[in-house]
């Protein structure tokens, strides 16, 4: 898993995934949770963005299960990535861990995961709570 | 437009498509273009415009233009995936209106398939991309997949639909001597074939190939010179709506929503009156996610649309007519082989070859998409 490299404006939220935290920014002007970390608000460019700590619940926007995986972030498929709608209003990219079988409109809650063994970073992966 | 100085597209070629390891990118651009100008009587020193996407280069207008000897008075280097081309095309022709150049040079070239570039090990992440590549999505078809499963849940449409675009880019493929791929095939062969990314099976997926192209622009004060019959421009649009699919705001609604109506506007017709469609093919589900944004079919019925056979050859909108990425050729980004298979069939080249020529077409509809559902250019062509 070597495409793991935070930058200046991202080292809160990879910090915060080592420390077992999903960081979301918060712009204090619209109130809008923002994702992924920016200088500017991308709802109404306002550049007063706080850091706040979710919850880590949402819901499967979409899935695909990889059954061919290629450069140096495949794992051992097939495995499956999510887009996950966070409760604050986010979408992002992820992986569904422990083995459910998905399905978009799926609960689901974080489960920071080392994907590829404990030299790997640490990411925010989904498992499933409640099926759609 | 009436009243601007019009454009045209009066030159195409390809160079060798399919595996060509005797070929460079630079050699494949070189070879087409001079192809494209020949066949419309220009001579290099008429070009002074050059538009060239790829990340082959630094800088792509600069390495090319060294390379062919040309010092082109206007450069763009704009660089939005395999939708890159007719962007080009409509910013060649709004540089041709407003009086600043009179013959442009648009080019591609790609040797992906003989360098494996497809497969090769990408640069380590960095900005936004840190939030994606580490949960291993494979790239670009996962993105598609992820599309079309989502497609699937809102509309209730199925593998099958996304089947019969494969097997109606294969039907027009059948009929050009230089596709890729020839043989017929049917639903069930693209069910059958291996899964990559679910829903997504290989004969969902456009080809790996080798290839470039040319397409030769020019204003109406040329035309009496030129040797082809000129193909206008006669509408543009383009835009964006992400760069990785987690921010894609509605993974079935694409940018062609926005470009699609500009350009129809802009060229002053509506779905009616076009003859053809060549229609990016990156994935089976582009296909019908395009045809939908761009209002050829109401959302979750372009899968019926297909399988009518509207768009197979003898269908009354014929699409992707050389066989498409699907089946023909796909270097990479394919936006330019759209523009040059338009250009051919509003000039009416297959005449002698009557199952392939659209008869009397005289409007086409050339759409690109870029990146991962992330970018969409349209043009609408006519025959003038
Ligand atoms: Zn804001």
């Amino acid at each position: 898993m070597g495409d793991l490299v935070p930058d200046a404006e991202t080292r809160p939220f990879w910090d915060g995934i080592a420390a077992g935290e999903l960081r979301l920014q918060r712009c204090e002007d619209c109130e809008r949770a923002v994702f992924y970390p920016r200088a500017l608000c991308p709802h109404c460019f306002g550049d007063r963005l706080d850091w706040v700590t979710s919850p880590g619940t949402g819901t499967v926007y979409s899935y695909t299960v990889a059954h061919r995986a290629f450069g140096p972030s495949a794992g051992d498929p097939p495995y499956t990535v999510a887009l996950i709608d966070l409760d604050e209003g986010v979408r992002m990219m992820s992986r569904i861990v422990g083995g459910a079988t998905v399905r978009i409109g799926d609960r689901v809650e974080l489960e920071i995961t080392r994907l590829g063994g404990e030299e790997s970073p640490a990411l925010p992966c989904f498992r499933v709570k409640e099926s759609a | 437009m009436t009243g601007r100085r019009r454009a045209a597209i009066v030159g195409v070629a390809e160079s060798e498509v399919g595996r060509t390891p005797h070929l460079t990118v630079l050699s494949q651009q070189a070879r087409a273009s001079k192809a494209a100008l020949a066949e419309a009587g220009l001579r290099p020193e008429d070009v002074n415009a050059l538009f060239v996407a790829g990340n082959w280069s630094w800088a792509p207008a600069l390495t090319l233009a060294e390379y062919l000897g040309l010092r082109p008075d206007y450069l763009d280097g704009t660089n939005i995936g395999g939708s890159s081309f007719e962007a080009h095309l409509g910013h060649a022709t709004a540089a041709i209106e407003a009086g600043l150049i009179d013959v442009a040079l648009i080019t591609y070239g790609s040797t992906q398939r003989s360098n494996r570039s497809r497969s090769a090990p990408r640069p380590p992440a960095t900005l936004t991309e840190q939030f994606d590549r580490p949960f291993g999505l494979p790239q670009p078809v996962g993105a598609y997949a992820l599309a079309a499963n989502r497609y699937f849940h809102q509309y209730g449409a199925t593998g099958e639909q996304l089947a019969e675009v494969a097997v109606s880019a294969r039907q027009w493929a059948a009929l050009n001597p230089d596709a890729c791929h020839r043989d017929p095939i049917t639903v069930d062969d693209v069910l059958g074939s291996p899964m990559i990314s679910d829903p997504l099976h290989l004969l969902d997926c456009c080809l790996v190939t080798d290839g470039g192209g040319a397409v030769v622009v020019a204003a109406e004060d040329r035309w009496p010179d030129i040797g082809t019959h000129p193909v206008e421009v006669l509408g543009h649009g383009e835009t964006t709506t992400h760069s990785s699919i987690a921010q894609m705001p509605d993974l079935t609604v694409t940018g062609a929503a926005r470009s699609g109506p500009a350009a129809m506007k802009m060229a002053g017709v509506t779905h009616d009156d076009l003859d053809l469609l060549e229609i990016y093919d990156s994935f089976t589900i582009t296909v019908l996610l395009t045809l939908e944004s761009l209002g050829f079919c109401k959302p979750g019925e372009a899968g019926e649309f297909v399988r009518l056979g509207r768009t197979a050859p003898g269908g009354d909108m014929p699409m992707n007519t050389n066989g498409g990425g699907l089946s023909y050729t796909h270097p990479g980004m394919y936006g330019i082989f759209l523009l040059i298979e338009a250009t051919r069939q509003l000039r009416h080249d297959f005449a002698s070859d009557p199952p392939r020529q659209v008869e009397g077409a005289q409007l086409a509809l050339v759409h690109g998409t870029g990146g991962v559902l992330s970018s969409t250019s349209t043009v609408v062509l006519g025959r003038s």
